[in-house]
């Protein structure tokens, strides 16, 4: 049998080459009107009054009154309002929809509407704290007390816009008492379970199917429930079907964005030089309404020790709100922000300390059967020793950092050392998802693959069917992965977390195992597979104790950069990475989870700046919101390591993740080392780079 | 009220007035053609591209009163030729495809480009790209494929 890593033509590969592939924003249902939506002007204050112009005939407005359930979205925390009703939050944040036939007419009417409100006094600083964890390993206090040496730092990181190419959108589809939602989503669950409250009907009643997706990166984990609870509610009023889609400005100035970071880091330094204990204060920006803010500190939280062993931590986390655009999930949840204060802090321990920040990482490295610092167990080989020395010999870094060694070379490399918690955090899987898929095998003997998993651009379409085709002995093209539909397909969770291959693809290997021992040619049987935790895996959710994820990836990345002496531009000069994800589903497939993680976390590291002043966004669309573009990439060097997981299908742990994680602060470290000063802030823009090189530190 | 004539797709047709609209918004409302998508609506991310006498264009930018005269191809009419065929196996080959969004518009310019030059070097390929945003790859499987593509359709540009 073929190598399961071996790489297969994409199954969607036709359709979207050939521009066949129907997008939300391609579909228009018969008689369906637009809707426009009617924001806050200000961060905070109350609503006095709202005049509305003369709608004409077909057109109407939507707002808290027209919902038949409850104002919230339900998210984990169901704080946010589909539409405000009296007091306003953030700028953008929705009041109502208008809807009619010409979206000219509507943007019209939208600039005619009169509001008038009350301001209130804005928080745009950390001092409303919503969410507040702690937790201790071993006896820090006592660690700290006996250090030769203390040393402290604070490091942050800034707003990450998505940026997917594809703007969001969402139709809503009323027949008779039902209501069918179509949209741009990671997780067509979570859109159900959160329009049937607000609709106040029964769960049958609302059905959500996923359409092609145009790139996603955790921007459509939460964020399009909001509006399929305001489309559902502009669809039950009218009768029509209603189409709300985004154009990009809007997009970017209200979706969700990587929670902007402040993190203390103080280590007691012991004999010898080494870290006895780390001390965190971890705060993240939740914006508006908390959402999944909760969850995207716990990762935070989790990895405070980055992919050290420290035998005695004091973590501390909070996510405070302000009156801006509300944060929420994006590629890496939390793991960016601490891995990049983390690598940073060991770095800059290291120069204190008079030693090389390479070794000084290598002596503290975690090996299979440390505690992780939340005091569960690494269980699993750790192969980083051995992904270091590859990363290394790729990149010669050990020659090119000594000719690289003078005063001020503007030519530097960096390092960086990760890892991917992979699936859901703590017992989420078994407590909060119980996820469900099922096989259906026809009697002409083709496999149906029964899943809400979502292709955003990740390849799951491909890796999934894979992994059932495969197992089953069969061809590719006789097993079939339909676009989930909620009135077809179980709960098989959302696509987030790096869980898809891992999760949904071992419980499809299971199934399909189960399948195969029940072949019989021409006869159609359907069977399900429910999610049974490993019963090793412990977890205290209010202790922060325990086994936080059953399975870790690992990475190690190299970034060499040039800063150009006059203009401080930072150029990319070649990447060296090598990844642990287990075992491979398709290399080509890992191969572009690798080139798309690096571009987006290098980005993150020194180029994509966003900034609120007074809750307003100045950035407002991709010509000020830099990505980079192809002149701004590779080359990258990628390898593999192969380290299988016995619980994950073939052995694939997560990997769509942990691509991302390492480049900023590898990309960091290079134009630390590059231009002589610390860097502690991300992104490293040249205005940054022009006040660190004046004022900074050596 | 006037019309504007021009070749799309090989067939000659005549829009009805709006000067002033959008060639992007005329292709997907007036011709149902979707394969032109609007990532940006600004000119920056090429989603939207066309090609109008061979040469990339982003259409969220063309009005309508400009199209007169000119010879316009999306996605659609190009798929069918053999350059197409050769470029769609090359950007499978390389993985250059993920959620699909920038790949029409990515086709486009691929085409444009090799038009323009039948053998480019890597960095010209990345000048010619630097139009077309993408944000799920690292743009370097979608260099490879245009490199490949030049290869391998020899004679073709
Ligand atoms: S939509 Fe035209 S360039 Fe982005
Ligand atoms: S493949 Fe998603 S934007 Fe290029």
């Amino acid at each position: 049998m073929r190598d399961i890593s071996t790489s297969v033509p994409k199954t969607d590969h036709w359709e979207k080459t050939a521009g066949t592939a129907k997008y939300v924003a391609d579909l228009a249902p018969e008689g369906a009107l637009h809707a426009l939506t009617f924001r806050s002007p200000i961060p905070h204050g109350e609503i006095r009054s709202l005049v509305l112009p003369d709608l004409p005939e077909g057109y109407a407005s939507v707002d808290a009154r027209d919902i038949p359930g409850k104002n919230g979205v339900h998210i984990i925390q169901d704080d946010m309002p589909v539409f405000a009703e009296r007091t306003l939050r953030y700028v953008g944040e929705p009041i109502l929809l208008l809807v009619g036939p010409d979206k000219t007419v509507l943007k019209r009417l939208l600039s005619a509407i009169r509001l008038e409100t009350v301001p209130l006094e804005p928080v745009f600083d950390d001092r409303r704290a919503d969410v507040w964890h702690h937790y201790v390993k071993g006896d820090p206090d006592q660690a700290f007390a006996r250090a030769k040496r203390i040393i402290e730092y604070e490091y942050q990181t800034g707003l990450q816009e998505q940026a997917y190419l594809e703007p969001q959108g969402m139709i809503a589809i009323p027949e008779g008492d039902k209501m069918t939602l179509i949209g741009s989503i990671q997780c067509p669950y979570y859109v159900k379970n959160a329009v049937v409250p607000v609709l106040g009907c029964t769960s049958d009643k609302v059905r959500v199917i996923q359409p092609p997706v145009g790139g996603a990166f955790g921007g459509k984990e939460e964020f399009p429930s909001l509006i399929a609870c305001q489309a559902a509610v502009a669809a039950r009023k009218t009768k029509r079907p209603v189409r709300l889609i985004y154009e990009r400005p809007e997009d970017i100035e209200v979706t969700t964005k990587r929670h902007p970071a402040r993190i203390r880091l103080r280590a007691a330094i012991g004999e010898g030089n080494v870290v006895e204990a780390i001390a965190s204060d971890i705060r993240l920006d939740g914006g508006a309404y908390l959402g999944l803010s909760n969850v995207v500190l716990s990762r935070s939280m989790i990895a405070t020790t980055g992919a050290y062993t420290v035998p005695n931590v004091s973590c501390s986390g909070e996510v405070y709100v302000t009156n801006t655009v509300p944060t929420g999930a994006f590629r890496g949840f939390g793991a960016p922000q601490i891995f990049f204060a983390v690598e940073m802090f060991f770095q800059h321990l290291a120069k204190d300390l008079g030693e090389d920040p390479l070794a000084f990482k290598l002596r503290h490295l975690a090996k299979q059967g440390d505690l992780t610092a939340t005091s569960g167990t690494f269980r699993d080989p750790i192969l980083v020793p051995k992904m270091v020395k590859r990363a290394l010999e790729m990149s010669d870094y050990q020659n090119k950092t000594r000719r690289y060694s003078g005063e001020s070379p503007y030519r530097g490399l960096g390092l960086s050392l990760f890892f991917h918690g992979c699936g859901f955090t703590g017992s989420g899987e078994a407590t909060i998802i119980k996820a469900e898929v099922q096989l259906r095998k026809n009697a002409d003997d083709t496999v149906d693959v029964l899943i809400a998993a979502v292709d955003m651009g990740q390849g799951a379409k491909t890796t999934l069917a894979k992994i059932v085709a495969h197992t089953l002995d069969l061809p590719l093209d006789r097993v079939r992965f339909p676009y989930p539909d909620t009135d077809v397909v179980p709960d098989s969770g959302p696509t987030v977390a790096s869980r898809t291959v891992m999760i949904v693809g071992g419980l499809l290997e299971k199934a399909a195992q189960k399948l195969k021992a029940r072949w019989v040619s021409g006869v159609a049987v359907q069977l399900t597979e429910r999610y049974q935790p490993p019963e090793w895996i412990k977890w205290d959710e209010k202790a922060f104790r325990g086994d936080a994820y059953p399975a870790y990836s690992w990475g190690v990345d190299v970034v060499e950069v040039s800063v150009d002496p006059r203009t401080y531009q930072v150029k990319i000069e070649g990447t060296w990475s090598v990844y642990d994800v287990g075992k491979g589903i398709d290399e080509r497939i890992l191969e572009g989870q690798a080139d798309g993680g690096m571009t987006q976390g290098l980005a993150y590291g020194y180029m994509e700046n966003m900034e609120i002043k007074q809750g307003v966004l100045r950035q407002r669309n991709l010509t000020d919101y830099i990505i980079p573009t192809a002149c701004d990439c590779g080359p990258y060097a990628v390898e593999w390591v192969e380290n299988p997981f016995v619980y994950g299908p073939m052995g694939a742990k997560g990997a769509g993740e942990l691509t991302l994680i390492g480049a900023a602060p590898a990309v960091a470290a290079a134009i630390e080392n590059a231009i002589g000063r610390r860097i502690r802030k991300i992104p490293a823009t040249p205005e940054s780079l022009l006040e660190l090189i004046e004022y900074g530190k050596r | 009220m006037a019309n504007v004539n021009f070749v799309l797709n090989h067939t000659p047709v005549a829009v009805e007035g709006g000067l002033n609209r959008r060639l992007l918004d005329v292709l997907r409302t007036d011709f149902g053609l979707k394969g032109p998508k609007e990532g940006c609506g600004e000119g920056e991310c090429g989603a939207c591209a066309v090609l109008i006498d061979h040469r990339i264009v982003n259409s969220c930018l063309m009005p309508l009163a400009n199209c007169e005269g000119k010879d316009i191809v999306t996605i659609e009419g190009f798929s069918e030729t053999e350059r197409f065929t050769v470029l769609q196996k090359a950007y499978s080959e390389c993985g250059a495809v993920q959620c699909g969004f920038c790949t029409p518009g990515m086709i486009l310019a691929s085409e444009s480009l090799l038009h323009a030059n039948p053998h480019p070097t890597e960095e010209e390929v990345r000048i010619g790209l630097s139009g077309n945003l993408c944000r799920c790859t690292g743009y370097n499987m979608i260099v490879k494929a245009v490199l490949l593509a030049a290869k391998e359709g020899e004679g073709l540009w």
